[in-house]
């Protein structure tokens, strides 16, 4: 058992290998096409400056951002653990029975109230 | 060996070849193979790596294919033609495409961090090829059979998320930044609806091995957990920043967005993870919903070709979308994530729980046992439900806008009174 485990999770971790040698590949042929001169490389000052549609780039790369952003990434974090609860009870739900349900229907019940005072607050909302 | 990949062809003949009859008389047939005593792991290891190079091969070949149908479909949808030059129907296209990148100028801008800057298409490719480790394209036809497959794919396709940031802070440029900031934002968002869409599948199968979900499907579930299938087909689509969902490269408004600034392989690299991305997205489609290489007659002999025609279904829906609907805007989207999915998706946890213990475990003599009559009273009960939730949710966040007409006040400048809520 403990051997299927291995050689399974050692297959994903060939396949990983493989996953990253193609993409990083294919830059290299790229580069050595730069070097065998079929492709041009032939950096310049205006060509390097950032893209901002012909215009000089005004200002750096850190603009202002909507605090919004921020709250989308905590209620993330919230949401997102329960979901880590979820899905080994989905597996044994259907052999646990009642006592698993009630559980998860306490468990589901105190995420809404989170959700509608979340909502109530209007933290869903795009402001 | 495990015994997982005993019934794949491929396989077979690369283990028996090199390995032989050591520890599997009976699927060998006791012959020899190439490698010394002791090396039946190097021929295990050796076996997969044949089918790594398949997926891999078959996934670039299959992002190429894409491309072109995509473009001659979005050209119909358009009244166009589409590339129609190079080879038959321009079948040849994303060749001459991918060849021309190949040789343009790579640029890279000078305030770049140059380092995550030539990363970010080597991850976005890798997430994407990684999480097709556990699709099954045919009956005994896929890498591995993980236990945790539906949470390995979930896992595995949101590494995308941190390429996209990656990109626009790696950039420097400022609309790469609000593409990725928008990009985060919204990816993660979606994320909690795709996510719990998929625990009703898995609470009805009762395993998240991606090979026993399509076991289990004696009738599609797309049929029996509509809203499910409706919020995963959303969800994904919005995690592959398909077009009513593409705020993050939206063309119009910031440039490229998050990747402005890449030219040459790098941008075919990205490109390229996106097109698969559809594909590999078409697939958990088709094997979580619609029942992969299962079909109504043959699905042992015909598996490929029935996964492929689901396959081709979800891809030409993509499309499809893509060709029909207009860009949402970021507010709309967010509200659409958490006002309308991720309640939908809770119902459907509530009553998919509650009918998987009624007839899972009540009423049956087997616990955890569900047949194909009840799966049908259970299709009978979700698919109305799902048709009043959508309704009631649907007019629930439906948005309110109270437009004044402005009225013309002298040579005064005139106040805004327009008010969005």
């Amino acid at each position: 058992m403990l051997e299927d485990y291995f050689r399974q999770y050692g297959l994903i971790a060939v396949f990983t290998l493989v996953a990253f040698i193609v993409p990083t590949s294919l830059l290299a042929l790229s580069f050595l096409l730069s070097r065998l001169g079929v492709r041009p490389q032939k950096p310049n000052p205006v060509k390097q400056e950032i893209y901002e549609c012909g215009m000089e780039t005004i200002g750096g790369r850190w603009a202002q951002f909507n605090f919004r952003y921020y709250m989308y990434a905590l209620l993330f974090v919230i949401f997102d653990v329960a979901v880590v609860f979820l899905y080994p009870w989905a597996v044994r739900m259907g052999k646990l029975g009642l006592f698993a349900l009630i559980q998860m229907a306490a468990f589901l019940t105190i995420l809404g109230f989170a959700w509608v005072y979340a909502w109530r607050k209007r933290d869903l909302e795009w402001r | 060996m495990g015994p997982f990949l005993r019934d794949n062809v491929v396989f077979r003949e690369v283990y028996c070849w090199l390995g032989g009859s050591e520890s599997n008389a009976g699927l060998c047939g006791g012959a020899d193979g190439l490698l010394p005593a002791g090396f039946e792991w190097a021929a295990y290891f050796a076996a997969g790596f044949a089918i790594i190079l398949i997926l891999v091969n078959g996934a670039l070949l299959g992002a190429a294919a894409f491309v072109w149908a995509e473009r001659r479909l979005l050209a119909r949808f358009q009244s166009r033609r589409g590339p129609n030059r190079w080879g038959p129907w321009g079948v040849l296209q994303p060749i001459a495409d991918l060849l021309k990148l190949l040789i343009k100028e790579d640029i890279i801008p000078h305030a770049a961090d140059r380092v995550a800057f030539t990363l970010v298409p080597i991850i976005m490719l890798m997430a994407l090829l990684l999480s097709l480790a556990v699709l099954p394209f045919a009956k005994s036809a896929y890498l591995v059979n993980l236990n945790i497959g539906v949470l390995y794919i979930v896992a595995v396709s949101s590494i995308t998320t941190i390429a996209i940031f990656m990109a626009g802070w790696s950039s420097a440029n400022k609309y790469a930044m609000f593409g990725a900031m928008r990009g985060v934002a919204m990816l993660i968002s979606y994320e909690i609806p795709l996510v719990l869409s998929l625990v009703g599948v898995v609470l009805i199968a009762g395993s998240m091995s991606l090979v026993s979900v399509v076991e289990a499907q004696t009738i599609p579930f797309i049929i029996v957990q509509p809203l499910g299938a409706l919020i995963f087909m959303l969800g994904i689509s919005a995690e592959l920043n398909r077009t009513p969902f593409d705020i993050l490269e939206a063309e119009s408004e910031i440039i490229a967005g998050y990747h402005t600034e890449y030219s040459g392989i790098k941008f075919a690299l990205i490109q390229a993870a996106e097109m698969a991305g559809v594909l590999a997205a078409s697939g958990f489609l088709a094997t979580l919903f619609l029942g992969g290489w299962s079909g109504p007659f043959l699905s042992g002999q015909l598996g490929a070709l029935w996964f492929l025609a689901k396959l081709g279904f979800f891809v030409f829906l993509f499309i499809w979308i893509r060709a029909t609907f207009p860009r949402l805007r970021i507010d709309q989207i967010m509200a659409f994530a958490w006002k309308f999915l991720l309640p939908l998706a809770l119902i459907n946890i509530a009553v998919t729980a509650v009918q998987v213990y009624f007839f899972g475990f009540y009423q049956a003599e087997v616990p955890g046992e569900i047949t194909r009559g009840e799966l049908l009273i259970m299709a009978a009960i979700n698919i109305p439900l799902a048709l009043v939730s959508i309704a009631a949710f649907g007019r629930v966040t439906r948005e309110k806008i109270r437009v004044p007409a402005p009225r013309f006040e002298g040579l005064a400048p005139i106040p805004r009174t327009a008010e969005v809520d």
